[in-house]
């Protein structure tokens, strides 16, 4: 709520600028204090954590998910759900697999055709659920289907091919001899780059309009946004993150039939646990990729303390319960 | 559609007499919101008849006819529960995880002991009762938003069960898997009458209970409910407890069929999500306050004809979930015009 909920202050006092800044972090601070507990915990059980190494390799582990935070917002934001990431993410994977099949030269190529299939997913999904009139829960849902029908259906089952090396290298590598931190991941400039360029578009007029049809779509509507095509902008820019996530994850996990199992739940916890209201117009994005880091965060933790896999499902839901009750009792004090 | 005009009835038949009335039913059959289902299902029910035949095979044979039956048994009766959370304008997500949960209390109580059916039946549906109440807590009293509080509840249900069980486990004793999962009536099999039994419950909890009439004020709008003075929260929670325990219902149904709790049974089966979908191709608003149990059961029977009839043309399994994927969202599509239409 920090940048994007401003209300157009123009020419606003510093001081009244300061203190909306305060309020505003006061009501969505709540991730950012969780991560930085989190992040604090996670070095006291194990120090390295916090030197540039490690934390870079953090940072890369999580940037799939931050990405598809960041995507899933946008939809959420407008009022949308978006569940077929996930499969799309599986997609991408597959898909790169098969057609690079080993190839450093169809790398280039492939990665272009990936972003635009994300795209053009993103946009039927848009253009059901706004012109068609779907609700976006079922559309995405159907979608789901259709994605990982169509790509087992393709590849016979089982993921065929093997990905290139300078394909990989987009997920696992970075440019390396930088003093102190020794190697900067491509995933961790890309997560940078991805991550302003989602402030700044929540900052212009699409992020107004986006917030504003989230919020309450037929006022929206009446004083001129063009609703449809900002939310079907919204499911493209989702198709769009899922296609990047799915380059990353596929270079740093490898190819695999489950790549993307269950990750649009997690983006779309990760979105509510930065304080992202469900129904729309309230939230910010940058609190919606700390959730996606503090869910990281969660996971590393959660190996820390020697959980085991099994009951570690149990202690997220818990806690993933916690947060959300916690934000949304501060929203009702705070009004 | 609010409070005192649930969808499904055809409103005033009672006081229309003579050939009026006729028409007035009419009418008021066609104006139902579960009619559009019920017209997409007899369509898909013919094509894939036609299309079948044409094949060389035969639609409407007997273990055909069970197969359909049987098979929306399970998704009918969780599909009916989470028709009363939907309309509310809740979800329930966990439905999955609880169906496996529950057929593994049921195997394991049972342990191979007739005399152990009973209290397992009690147990499990004990259990229910309690996820329900935690379910419909989180949401009202902690205010957590229900596609969150479910989906989280889901999560704890699945590490429990990850942690307790690697594979299938319990006994059922054949007697009671024979009763309920495989005696037939003529085609009818048994466990179609529990199918039955828990839709005509709940129809009847949404239309002549004061409960009912609650659910879809809430599912309308809950702040206008809140001001006339109802108590909200405590509907909420009851239809969460009524939909958890046709999750454990359907739990016990998959245990006495398979014989056995199988720690994965519910997500294997979609049952999370395919519920939702048959729900909403039932014609009941996601949003909440439209819609009723009778289309779901129409939602229920599109999905297991289509089901049906790729298994006859023997499908690619893939290929069926592209087409079903498609058949879904073109389902809604076609709703949502109506709708317009009529407003």
């Amino acid at each position: 709520m920090s940048t994007e909920n401003a209300s157009p202050g123009f020419g606003a006092e510093a001081g009244a600028r300061g203190r909306r800044f305060l309020s505003s972090l006061m009501s969505t601070g709540t991730i950012f204090v969780l991560l930085l507990i989190l992040w604090v915990w996670i070095t006291i059980l194990n120090p390295t954590f916090a030197e540039p190494g490690p934390f870079l390799a953090y940072l890369k582990r999580s940037a799939p998910l931050v990405i598809l935070a960041a995507g899933a917002y946008f939809v959420l934001i407008s009022g949308n759900f978006d569940l077929s990431v996930g499969a799309l993410v599986t997609a991408m994977v597959v898909i790169a697999a098969r057609l690079i099949d080993g190839d450093p030269s169809n790398t280039w190529p492939v990665i272009v055709l990936m972003l635009v299939v994300g795209l053009a997913v993103g946009f039927v999904n848009g253009f059901i659920s706004t012109i068609l009139r779907v609700p976006s829960f079922i559309t995405t849902l159907g979608m789901l289907l259709i994605l990982n029908g169509a790509v087992f259906l393709w590849s016979g089952g089982s993921p065929k091919g093997a990905l290139a090396d300078n394909f990989r290298a987009i997920g696992r590598q970075g440019i390396d001899g930088i003093p102190w931190i020794n190697q900067l991941p491509w995933s961790v400039i890309l997560l940078v780059i991805i991550g302003t360029a989602c402030v700044l578009l929540m900052r212009a007029d699409f992020g107004r309009q986006l917030i504003a049809t989230g919020d309450n779509e037929r006022a929206a509507r009446l004083s001129g946004v063009r609703v449809n095509r900002v939310r079907i902008l919204a499911f493209v820019l989702s198709g769009a993150s899922a296609a990047v996530a799915g380059i990353l994850l596929a270079g740093f996990g490898g190819v695999s039939a489950q790549a993307g199992l269950g990750m649009e739940f997690d983006a779309i916890t990760a979105c509510v646990l930065g304080g992202v209201v469900l129904g729309g117009g309230r939230g910010s994005v940058v609190a919606a990729m700390a959730g996606a880091l503090t869910l990281e965060a969660l996971f590393t933790w959660l190996n820390l303390q020697g959980i085991s896999g099994a009951l570690q499902d149990t202690i997220q839901g818990v806690i993933i319960i916690a947060a959300v009750a916690f934000a949304s009792y501060r929203l009702r004090g705070a009004r | 559609m609010t409070v005192v005009d649930p969808p499904e009835q055809s409103s005033g038949t009672a006081a229309v007499q003579g050939p009026s009335r006729f028409a007035a039913w009419r009418v008021g059959i066609l104006a139902s919101p579960a009619a559009p289902v019920y017209g997409a299902l007899i369509g898909i029910f013919v094509i894939a008849w036609i299309v079948v035949t044409i094949k060389g095979g035969t639609f409407l044979t007997v273990p055909n006819i069970v197969n359909m039956l049987q098979r929306s048994v399970a998704l009918g009766i969780v599909s009916a529960g989470q028709t009363m959370v939907i309309l509310l304008g809740s979800l329930d997500l966990s439905v999955a995880w609880l169906i496996s949960l529950a057929s593994l209390v049921t195997a394991t109580t049972m342990d191979g002991q007739e005399s152990n059916v009973l209290p397992a039946i009690l147990l499990v549906l004990a259990l229910g009762v309690g996820f329900g109440l935690v379910n419909g807590l989180i949401i009202t009293k902690l205010r957590v938003n229900a596609f969150i509080a479910t989906l989280g509840t889901a999560l704890i249900i699945q590490g429990i069960i990850q942690y307790q069980w690697n594979g299938p486990a319990g006994n059922v004793p054949t007697s009671f898997s024979q009763d309920l999962g495989y005696t037939r009536f003529g085609v009818i099999p048994m466990s179609f009458f529990l199918l039955v039994a828990v839709v005509v419950v709940i129809f009847f909890l949404l239309r002549s209970t004061r409960f009912g009439y609650r659910i879809y004020a809430v599912g309308g709008s809950e702040d206008v409910s809140k001001l006339s003075g109802l108590r909200t929260h405590r509907t909420i929670i009851g239809a969460h407890i009524v939909c958890s325990l046709t999750a454990v219902i359907t739990g016990i149904f998959l245990a006495a069929r398979l014989k056995a709790g199988t720690p994965t049974v519910g997500p294997d089966g979609g049952y999370d999500l395919e519920s939702i979908a048959a729900v909403v191709l039932g014609g009941t608003a996601l949003m909440g306050g439209r819609g009723g149990v009778v289309g779901t059961v129409g939602g229920v029977a599109i999905l297991a004809v289509l089901d049906n009839a790729f298994n006859q043309l023997e499908f690619n399994a893939f290929l069926k979930d592209v087409v079903r994927g498609i058949i879904i969202i073109a389902a809604v599509a076609v709703y949502a015009r109506r709708q317009e239409k009529q407003a």
